[in-house]
């Protein structure tokens, strides 16, 4: 009994960050529509600058004001990111603003390490409350009940400001209308900026706080950003009481599953997030989210439509080159193609639901990962044979998406994209939590093509076949008129199951067929490498695609595998500099700012004004 | 007082207003009359900079507002009542008004809450509602309360009487008329004649974007042929 309430204490008492840091992110969206990918990266940066601060302020005052300067500091830092960055882009189509927030998370992550340094720092511990107390036998520390009382303090002072207040009903009613608030004679701008620092604030306030239990590190943003998605998911978006609600379920969870269940404590916390949003689409105490009421923003989007003859060979050209590769270059340019290849596959399977069906996926490593994993567990445990294999990749694969898929799209817009962040995340934690089959950790090895494709030069030419039959095959599915349903459920929902198109169905299968599609690339993938490792399924996965995509055009039909093969291409050359995030980062953002269109709605434009290409009539 | 010159507005590409040149002069109301789709709350919306007219120019009291930001031509003194009444639903009445409320101004009514609830005395009783439990006639009158509490000195309003009974239609002319003798300026965007009969001094008609008739009431009046082409009575 003892151990059950010390344990509902520690799961209290580490509620406390998580909540700061997820009422934060739920409060700037509420807003400014903006999900702030790059939250936990404020929540880390208030570890870091809290640490700093309780280097030099001495004692219990210094401890505390440590942690509250940390929060100040952490929300000026936001603000700066929201002037110089967001405000450019708050026009620009939500994928827009969160490739914007993802270029965030890479310059801060560069700079913490320039400023800090790689090796992780440990947590000054509370003056004062260095202690334990024993309640009813057992040791809790001082320092969670301090926790466990300041947390409802926070989130009632945030409660009484949101709801009391003046400044607080203009949040709300901006979350309704910001148009509408504006015309009321309410400078928008410094709303927005105001909520952003409350919401960065909260998130540095958070990491400050957990410095004494979790000290710093630099993969804390990432580490959090999970859990705050599943938080907010499952508190529903908006809601503060839920978000607290939410972090305290999580939270409770998580320490009883350290002790019960070790191997499944990060499992666990999706699969409560899967079972509430089955029963409650929008989160225990969420509302529903009405996803572009206000009208589509940004430029229309032209009419797909087949390529002209002049593009055709161009295309003919260019395969006919990669064709006769393994005839003019070495054996580290063919492997490397090989790669670059299966990344545009994986690109291309993400750009067509992205872009065709507006399905804004942050976990589709899922199936490329999903795709590898099937193919290599069947090699190692039923020595199944490369030809199968392949084939089971894309299959198991698509048996995922469906089912995924099903879930996920019962919510839309950003509850969708976190959900499909968190199954992500499942089978991350899946791979990496469940050794005994997955190996963890350590991968799964030794998984080698069937020796007539052994070589280097056969297996590139059956890549070759792969993934540019995938790649056209993609391209054909938005030409026929299942791309025009896709379309049409993209850009009006409603209007579309008006005229008889069952929409949910069009994106399930959408859905699948871009799974199958990553489970493609992945099998080609892991036969490639020879081996698996957990990180072909994580997060960072996902995103790697989502950028390559949007650098590429989302608003283009190419941009997903164009935007791959010039990434994967030069970033062997790129991640030769010490501090290659902060450039890509810092990249990533002016792009977002400067050239929205991405690679290859510039060179369309560009072609246009020298008369390379024809402008079509509508957009004359 | 407020003068559109040469207005042109698009959406995307779609040209939606078409060189239009009205004035209001202070202390007068002015329907703006055409059918549906004709223009009349873009022309609301570009007065407002809500949609930034292309080309052309508004002034508002001898300064050009032109693409100023929405929120300091709002707090000029021009209040803005939009159709579909927007109001704040997750809100109550008092909090909606709480949004809308600007520090005095010049020359123009102060308004406080009291103040409104006399105006409306319906919304007094409910004051203390979200705004979505209000009836359709309840939420048109707490978009105009709501504006009002900016203080302005001019109002748009669009399409005060869609959608609402007839009892409420009348009362909100009562209430029309009541700001005007209080010195309000009100440009006023109708399909409905006879309300625009019972309160406008003058009238402005358009049609696909493009202005047809500039002119007073009486003056419209005495051309029926006008009324009969360009309004569905």
């Amino acid at each position: 009994m003892g151990l059950f309430i010390a344990q509902i204490l520690t799961g209290l008492a580490n509620a406390g960050a998580l909540f700061m840091v997820a009422s934060g992110l739920s409060l700037i969206f509420g807003v400014t529509r903006v999900v702030n990918f790059a939250h936990g990266s404020f929540y880390m940066l208030g570890a870091y600058v809290g640490y700093s601060l309780m280097q030099v302020l001495p004692g219990m005052v210094g401890f505390w004001g440590a942690i509250l300067l940390a929060g100040i500091i952490v929300g000026l830092i936001g603000v700066i990111v929201e002037i110089c960055v967001l405000r450019p882009v708050y026009s620009a189509p939500e994928l827009f603003q969160l490739v914007a927030t993802f270029g965030v998370i890479l310059v801060i992550q560069d700079l913490a390490l320039m400023i800090w340094g790689p090796q992780d720092l440990l947590g000054p511990r509370a003056p004062g409350l260095k202690g334990v107390i024993r309640i009813m036998g057992e040791p809790v520390p001082q320092y969670d009940i301090a926790l466990i009382v300041i947390t409802p303090f926070v989130a009632f002072g945030l409660w009484y400001l949101i709801t009391k207040t003046r400044v607080g009903t203009l949040v709300r009613a901006a979350t309704q209308d910001r148009e509408m608030v504006s015309a009321l004679g309410v400078n928008q701008a410094w709303l927005f900026t105001g909520v952003f620092f409350l919401g960065c604030a909260l998130a540095g306030l958070g990491g400050a706080l957990q410095l004494p239990k979790g000290g710093a590190d630099l993969l804390m943003d990432f580490t959090i950003l999970g859990s705050v998605f599943v938080v907010v998911v499952i508190g529903g978006m908006g809601s503060l009481p839920g978000a607290y609600l939410a972090a305290v379920i999580i939270s409770v969870l998580n320490v009883f599953g350290v002790t019960y269940a070790p191997q499944s404590t990060l499992v666990l916390m999706f699969v409560v997030m899967v079972i509430v949003l089955m029963f409650r689409p929008f989160g225990l105490l969420g509302k529903e989210e009405i996803a572009g009421e206000h009208g589509q923003v940004g430029e229309p989007e032209r009419p797909i439509k087949p390529a002209g003859n002049r593009v055709r060979w161009l295309v003919a050209a260019g395969l006919l080159i990669l064709g006769l590769l393994p005839f003019y270059s070495g054996n580290f340019a063919v492997v490397l193609v090989t790669d670059i290849m299966i990344f545009c596959l994986f690109a291309a399977s993400l750009h067509f639901m992205l872009g065709q069906g507006g399905l804004v996926s942050f976990g589709h490593a899922a199936f490329f990962g999903g795709g590898a994993y099937a193919a290599a567990l069947f090699v190692t445990y039923a020595n199944t044979p490369m030809e199968l294999a392949l084939v089971l990749a894309p299959i198991c694969a698509g048996l995922a998406a469906i089912v995924i898929g099903w879930v996920c799209l019962r919510s839309t817009g950003v509850y969708f994209a976190m959900l499909t962040l968190a199954f992500g995340q499942l089978l991350w934690s899946l791979a990496f939590q469940w050794g005994d089959v997955t190996g963890g950790d350590d991968g799964l090895v030794n998984i080698w093509p069937s020796d007539w494709a052994s070589d280097n030069d056969i297996y590139y030419y059956l890549a070759f076949v792969l993934c540019i039959g995938g790649i056209l095959l993609l391209r054909q599915a938005a030409h026929a008129p299942f791309g025009y349903a896709m379309r049409a459920a993209r850009d009006s929902a409603r209007q579309a199951e008006a005229m008889g198109i069952n929409t949910k169905r069009i994106q399930w299968v959408a859905f699948t067929f871009a799974g199958i599609m990553a489970g493609l690339a992945g099998g080609l993938f892991v036969f490639s490498k020879g081996s698996i490792f957990p990180n072909e399924l994580e997060t960072a996965r996902s995103f790697d695609a989502l950028i390559v995509v949007f650098l590429g055009g989302v608003k283009t039909l190419s941009g997903g595998w164009v935007g791959a093969a010039f990434f994967e291409g030069i970033k062997d050359y790129l991640t030769r500099f010490e501090y290659w995030r902060l450039a890509l980062g810092l990249s990533i953002i002016i792009v977002v700012i400067l050239g929205p269109e991405g690679i290859v709605g510039s060179l369309r434009k560009a072609g246009e004004r020298f008369g390379i290409l024809k402008v079509p009539e509508d957009a004359k | 007082m407020l003068e559109v010159k040469d207005v042109n507005s698009f959406y995307g590409k779609a040209h939606v207003l078409n060189d239009l040149n009205f004035s209001v002069d202070a202390g007068t109301v002015v329907a703006l009359l055409g059918r549906n789709g004709a223009g009349k709350t873009t022309t609301m919306k570009s007065i407002m900079q809500l949609v930034r007219p292309r080309s052309g120019t508004v002034t508002y009291k001898g300064q050009n507002i032109t693409s100023w930001p929405s929120h300091k031509v709002a707090r000029n003194g021009l209040g803005y009542v939009p159709e579909e009444r927007r109001i704040f639903t997750q809100l109550t009445v008092l909090e909606n008004l709480e949004v809308g409320r600007q520090p005095p101004r010049d020359g123009c009514t102060t308004w406080t809450d009291d103040m409104v609830f006399d105006l409306f005395p319906n919304l007094a009783e409910r004051r203390n509602n979200r705004g979505k439990a209000l009836s359709g006639g309840e939420q048109q009158m707490l978009t105009i309360a709501r504006t009002l509490m900016g203080n302005p000195a001019f109002i748009l309003l669009d399409e005060p009487s869609e959608g609402i009974a007839p009892v409420i239609v009348e009362q909100m002319a009562r209430v029309i008329l009541q700001l005007k003798s209080e010195g309000l300026t009100v440009l006023l965007s109708e399909q409905n004649l006879h309300f625009a009969q019972a309160v406008a001094d003058g009238v402005v008609i358009i049609e696909h974007g493009t202005q047809k008739f500039v002119g007073t009431l009486p003056e419209l009046q005495a051309h029926p042929e006008i009324r009969d082409q360009y309004l569905s009575v």
